[in-house]
């Protein structure tokens, strides 16, 4: 897989979630993802951006244009240093939220994307990398 | 601070979203709008949401909240205009939009809205007539 074009923005407020979802589209639109595919990778970078923010404590987010053979895809990474997630396999079930009903399961942003993977440590913070391929 | 404006219209409040909505603004949103149906006794909410190209569960929420609280207070919502491609994302996403009301077009909506209304009204009136 080769990285065509990297872009990395911060995360530390909710204008940057909003400036994030305004990045994806525009780069969805580059890659001429039809309007449905455009919506989904940007309500899951909307989800997993305000995650990021709300409780990683701010973060980063990287957008690639990836390709793959033929294929070309958009592969976005979020970054942060928050407390991490103990349980993953909780976390991906269906309807998991956390206490106070703001955050999704992840499970949701899963079936939005093609590829999602998730690495997190306790105390050191959570990355997640989603790719929606042409 | 930012604000999405609410117009009155008779017994109405008419709701048109044309910014990208960040968490806080949908707060003020719902704050607002419990505040004007009480001070205005609006028997109705219309939400139009047809300029929204992205519908998140915190968004979703947030509507969900404000039918919720509309009704506690006696007034019906109905949520109007969504994308397409925000429906097919909200379902796959697995949101439910629980107890939202929703019409394809803002005529539609008021139809239902006008229906929904009626219906309150009617079955205030038959308890009345009971008591």
């Amino acid at each position: 897989m080769s990285v065509e074009k990297s872009e990395t923005l911060a995360i530390h407020s909710e204008q940057d979630v909003i400036s994030v979802r305004q990045a994806v589209k525009a780069w969805a639109i580059q890659l001429s993802f039809s309007l449905v595919d455009q919506t989904k990778i940007v309500t899951a970078a909307s989800e997993l951006g305000r995650n990021a923010f709300k409780f990683g404590g701010g973060g980063s987010v990287k957008l690639e244009i990836v390709s793959e053979g033929i294929r070309k895809g958009l592969r976005i990474t979020f970054e942060d240093h928050g407390p991490g997630i103990p349980d993953i396999e909780q976390a991906m079930q269906d309807g998991f939220t956390t206490g106070n009903g703001m955050g999704l399961g992840l499970s949701g942003v899963k079936r939005l994307v093609n590829d999602f993977k998730i690495v997190s440590r306790v105390n050191e913070g959570t990355t997640i990398t989603i790719t929606r391929w042409k | 601070m930012e604000r999405i404006p609410i117009l009155r219209m008779g017994d109405i409040l008419l709701v048109t979203i044309q910014v990208d909505m960040y968490d806080r603004l949908a707060m003020t949103l719902q704050d607002d709008l419990t505040t004007r149906i009480a001070e205005n006794g609006a028997r109705g909410v219309l939400i139009d949401i047809s300029s929204l190209d992205v519908v998140d569960s915190f968004m979703g929420r947030i509507l969900s909240n404000i039918s919720l609280m509309a009704s506690v207070l006696d007034a019906a919502t109905v949520v109007v205009g969504m994308q397409p491609a925000v429906a097919i994302t909200l379902v796959e996403l697995g949101l439910s939009l629980q107890g939202v009301k929703t019409a394809l077009n803002v005529g539609r909506g008021m139809t239902l809205l006008r229906a929904m209304i009626e219906s309150r009204t009617e079955e205030t009136e038959d308890v009345g007539r009971e008591e």
